[in-house]
């Protein structure tokens, strides 16, 4: 059984049909790549994975169960983390403090009277599983920065960071190399291996750069216009003459 | 049946008013997006412009109307719009909404320092004679009557063509879905918005005129029902459907007055309950209308391009400054609060326990808006279920307001818990709607109620046994201050605050994370309300007797406004502000008497700044300060090199 299963996802936005009676499947600790032109509806699809829209058709599986209709908090616990095409972090916090929330949100042990008991703050425990997670990603030295003055590379892998502090057994990730240069994005594809390998995290990976999927995934969806056009292993996606001329606009 | 006829066709005059003014609400929402607060105040300076001219200075009537509906009215759209809402149109909803807040607190008393706050029995009437009568629909109605019902059906015809066939007109339509997505279509935005803060004028001062004369004096707080009333059809509307949105208008008035109809005369229901209808109305819509979640934010495709708001001051730590800092809070505050009581006396004394009593309330709003970024309309209410919950057991079960204050805070925050609850699943401007809503019905129906509000007489809360002498009592209240600015402070450092923090950046990533924004925005209001209602508790036991006028909706309105305006993010800014709240209407009454009507206009113009200044204008001159001083500073220590 996949990890995570969706059928029949339909979602319309007034004239536009973002997505059509798409259907896509991950399996547990597998990467998957999710490619397509601009406006093809991948992000659209994410937010309806995670229940940011609501699909006007389909269902979503993950883990056994049906998150239909479940807030996005519910979803988060049940193991689905992701990053954001356009960023969304916390202004005002430090990179260190992004991971330490997601790490309480994790534990889900905040109650009230502990703060008022002044026992809100972070663990012994929190603090050193904080401190991997920056020295996993390399961004040690400048966790303690506000997000508004980190470069958009470094933000992105704050952004990384909180999602993998709660642990997630699937990851969507909304183009993470966008706006990083090329030393960071290998970088960042060293991180995603690791991750995949050391905590068998399952990946979902949008991306323009082909270089970095190939690098990343194992089997490739291709979305053009709300409808898959091809999927498979990487490089039969990447072989397919309809594949090309959609998404490449190579002749072939 | 015909009694029936009778009250609907009577409810449909106010109905007419309502659509009016509902209509005016949507117009400028849709254009600027700001949900306009100040529409009753609006209406109610036209209608003080016009009894001044007509039953004062004897003009003639159209002349009056001329001046007042034609020429004031709009003029006042025209300059709200050029002087503040022009300027936030892209600004988050907490800044439109305290703007407008802030002039709905300032327009009355400004027309009170220009017209006097002396009665204003038997307002005049607009076009027909309220003494001569028609028939209409088989009933009888009065000449003002007529006169709502032709006004309200000329106003929505003429409306509905300029929507439909001029250009202004379409683009105002258009102005709607994403101003910032019209304004890189090259249609001028501002034209458009100016456009609809001059035609939501014109209908205030008309609805203004109109309404008048169905009281029997002119009072602002009857402006306030009707902008309430308009809120409850604008909702009905989803704040977007002009067609909804006069139905809505006509639904409340009809209900209104056929339900008023046919309850007993004079009793506690017939006089609570229909200055009630309407609030019940919007809070119903506001927990049951489907659709009314606000997304705007998420599919607003350019939302992001707002800047963020600045870090507080403290944040930007120099621990020389810090050093600084703390010596000027250990000299100067004793100073502030002690030196002039070799003027004042025992006079200062009490003004000062008073500044302390309302900075403990105030802190409620520290804790909601400062920590969660939610706005409530309903602090001072919950002050008053604090109050009224310790002076019933002090007068009942001869129970001691050191308990009064404990468990006034609890019933206060388990009612704030029961009011967020359309929060959880609205937020924004309707959080700030629910509450004003509550405010409302609190004022009206809660609080005369005898058991609650202890009728005429009020109630008797004793100064607890000990605490009787001024000083101890004042004592009593910086702990008790203490105390909740203790709670803030760790709930702002600990987990719930550390969700709060995570939402105010972005909800959508913090759920994201598997943090619940209903759950953290509810514990925040609870604790909110408990901290007002300790406030409240121990207001009622400076003042030694409370009634239900004490509690005043308007308060709750002037205390947001005032603590947005000093900071909302930190202790201090509510300490500023109660003591403010406390002294400054003490000064005038000693020195300027006849600016005191002005204390709110006063109060309001803080809002004014809150818009350049989203952190608070005593933090933002603190942090413009401590520049200057780390400026200085560094200067010394280059010196000598
Ligand atoms: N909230 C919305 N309201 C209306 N239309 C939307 C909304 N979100 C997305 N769309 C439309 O749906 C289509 C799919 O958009 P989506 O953002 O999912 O594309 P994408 O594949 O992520 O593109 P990109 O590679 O540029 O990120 C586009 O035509 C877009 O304009
Ligand atoms: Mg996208």
């Amino acid at each position: 059984m996949a990890l995570l299963e969706a059928t029949g996802i339909s979602k319309r936005f007034g004239g536009i049909e973002a997505l059509s009676e798409l259907s896509l499947f991950v399996d547990a600790g597998d990467a998957v790549g999710l490619v397509g032109p601009n406006g093809a509806g991948k992000t659209t699809l994410f937010n309806c994975l995670l229940g940011l829209l609501r699909p006007d058709t389909g269902r979503v599986i993950f883990d056994g169960r049906d998150l239909g209709g479940m807030p996005i908090h519910r979803r988060a616990r049940f193991g689905i983390g992701r990053t954001f095409q356009r960023m969304e972090l916390f202004t005002e916090m430090t990179g260190r403090e992004h991971l330490l929330v997601a790490e309480r949100a994790r534990r889900r042990d905040g109650a009230l009277w502990k703060d008022l008991l002044n026992r809100g703050g972070p663990s012994a425990d929190e603090i050193g599983r904080v401190d991997a997670t920056l020295d996993l990603l390399g961004i040690t030295d400048v966790a303690d920065l506000p997000v508004e003055a980190l470069s958009m590379g470094h933000g992105r892998l704050v952004e990384l960071g909180r999602a993998l502090m709660t642990e997630p057994k699937l990851l969507l990730l909304d183009e993470p190399s966008s706006g990083l240069d090329r030393t960071e994005s290998l970088a960042l594809s060293g991180v995603l291996a690791r991750v995949q390998d050391e905590r068998t995290t399952a990946i979902l990976l949008v991306e323009h750069d082909l270089d970095m999927v190939l690098r990343s995934v194992s089997r490739l969806y291709v979305l053009d216009f709300g409808v898959l056009i091809a999927d498979g292993p990487t490089a039969q996606v990447m072989a397919d003459a309809g594949v090309r001329r959609a998404y490449l606009g190579q002749a072939v | 049946m015909s009694r029936f006829i009778t009250f609907a066709v009577f409810g449909l005059s106010y109905g007419c008013v309502y659509s009016l003014a509902a209509t005016g609400l949507v117009l400028t929402f849709r254009t600027s997006g700001v949900f306009n607060m100040a529409f009753g105040a609006q209406a109610y300076g036209s209608a003080a412009v016009y009894y001044a001219a007509v039953k004062e200075s004897h003009w003639n009537r159209w002349a009056g109307l001329l001046l007042a509906v034609v020429v004031v009215g709009p003029l006042l759209g025209f300059a709200l719009d050029r002087v503040l809402f022009r300027h936030i149109r892209t600004a988050p909803q907490v800044v439109k909404l305290i703007t407008a807040l802030g002039l709905l607190v300032g327009i009355p008393s400004v027309a009170q320092f220009f017209f006097g706050t002396d009665n204003k029995p038997n307002p005049p009437d607009a076009f027909w004679s309220s003494h001569t009568f028609y028939r209409f629909l088989g009933s009888r109605i009065d000449g003002n009557q007529l006169s709502i019902i032709v006004t309200a059906v000329a106003v929505v015809v003429a409306l509905g063509l300029f929507l439909r066939f001029t250009s202004i007109g379409l683009q105002m339509r258009a102005v709607v879905e994403s101003p910032r997505m019209v304004q890189l279509a090259g249609i001028n935005a501002d034209r458009v918005g100016t456009t609809a803060w001059v035609l939501s004028g014109l209908i205030a001062g008309l609805a203004g005129v109109l309404l008048a004369p169905t009281h029997t004096a002119l009072v602002d707080r009857d402006f306030t029902l009707l902008l309430v009333a308009a809120m409850a059809a604008a909702a009905f509307g989803r704040l977007i459907s002009l067609p909804l949105t006069l139905l809505g208008g006509l639904a409340v008035g009809v209900g209104q007055e056929v339900l008023a109809g046919y309850l007993p005369l004079n009793s506690v229901w017939a006089k609570g309950l229909r200055p009630s209808f309407p609030f019940l109305v919007l809070v119903g819509l506001l927990l049951f209308l489907p659709g009314l979640r606000q997304r705007r934010d998420t599919t607003d495709p350019l939302a992001a391009c707002d800047p963020p708001t600045p870090a507080l001051a403290a944040s930007h730590g120099d621990p020389r400054l810090r050093r600084i800092n703390r010596v000027t809070a250990l000299v100067g505050i004793p100073a502030i609060v002690f030196l002039p009581m070799l003027a004042y006396h025992h006079t200062w004394l009490n003004v000062m326990t008073l500044g302390v009593v309302f900075s403990t309330i105030m802190l409620s709003i520290t804790a909601l808006t400062g920590l969660s970024g939610q706005i409530s309309l309903c602090q001072f209410s919950l002050a008053g279920v604090g109050a009224f919950t310790a002076g019933q057991l002090a007068t009942r079960y001869d129970l001691s307001v050191l308990w009064g204050i404990l468990i006034g805070a609890a019933v206060a925050a388990a009612v704030g818990a029961l009011i967020s609850l359309p929060a959880l699943r609205l937020g924004g401007v309707y959080l700030a709607l629910a509450t004003l809503a509550f405010a409302l019905m609190a004022d009206n129906f809660l609080f005369p109620l005898h058991w609650v509000g202890g009728g005429q007489s009020g109630v008797q809360i004793p100064k607890p046994v000990g605490f009787s002498g001024e000083w101890a009592f004042f004592f009593l209240s910086v702990v008790v201050l203490a105390i909740c600015g203790g709670i803030v402070v760790l709930v702002r450092k600990g987990t719930t605050g550390q969700y709060l923090a995570a939402l105010r950046g972005s909800e959508t990533a913090a759920a994201t994370i598997g943090i619940s924004p209903a759950r953290a925005k509810f514990t925040v209001f609870a604790v909110s309300a408990g901290i007002a209602g300790a406030g409240g508790a121990l207001y009622g036991s400076s003042v030694t007797s409370v009634n239900s006028d004490q509690f005043n909706f308007f308060l709750s309105l002037a205390f947001m406004v005032l603590v947005l305006t000093t900071g909302v993010r930190t202790v201090e800014g509510a300490v500023n502000a109660g003591i403010a709240f406390a002294v400054i209407p003490f000064l005038l009454d000693k020195y300027a008497s006849n600016f005191n009507v002005l204390v709110f206009a006063l109060f309001a113009y803080g809002s004014l700044t809150y818009a350049k200044h989203p952190e608070g204008i005593v933090e933002f001159q603190k942090r413009r300060s401590l520049a200057a001083i780390t400026r200085w500073l560094d200067r010394k220590q280059v010196a000598p090199t």
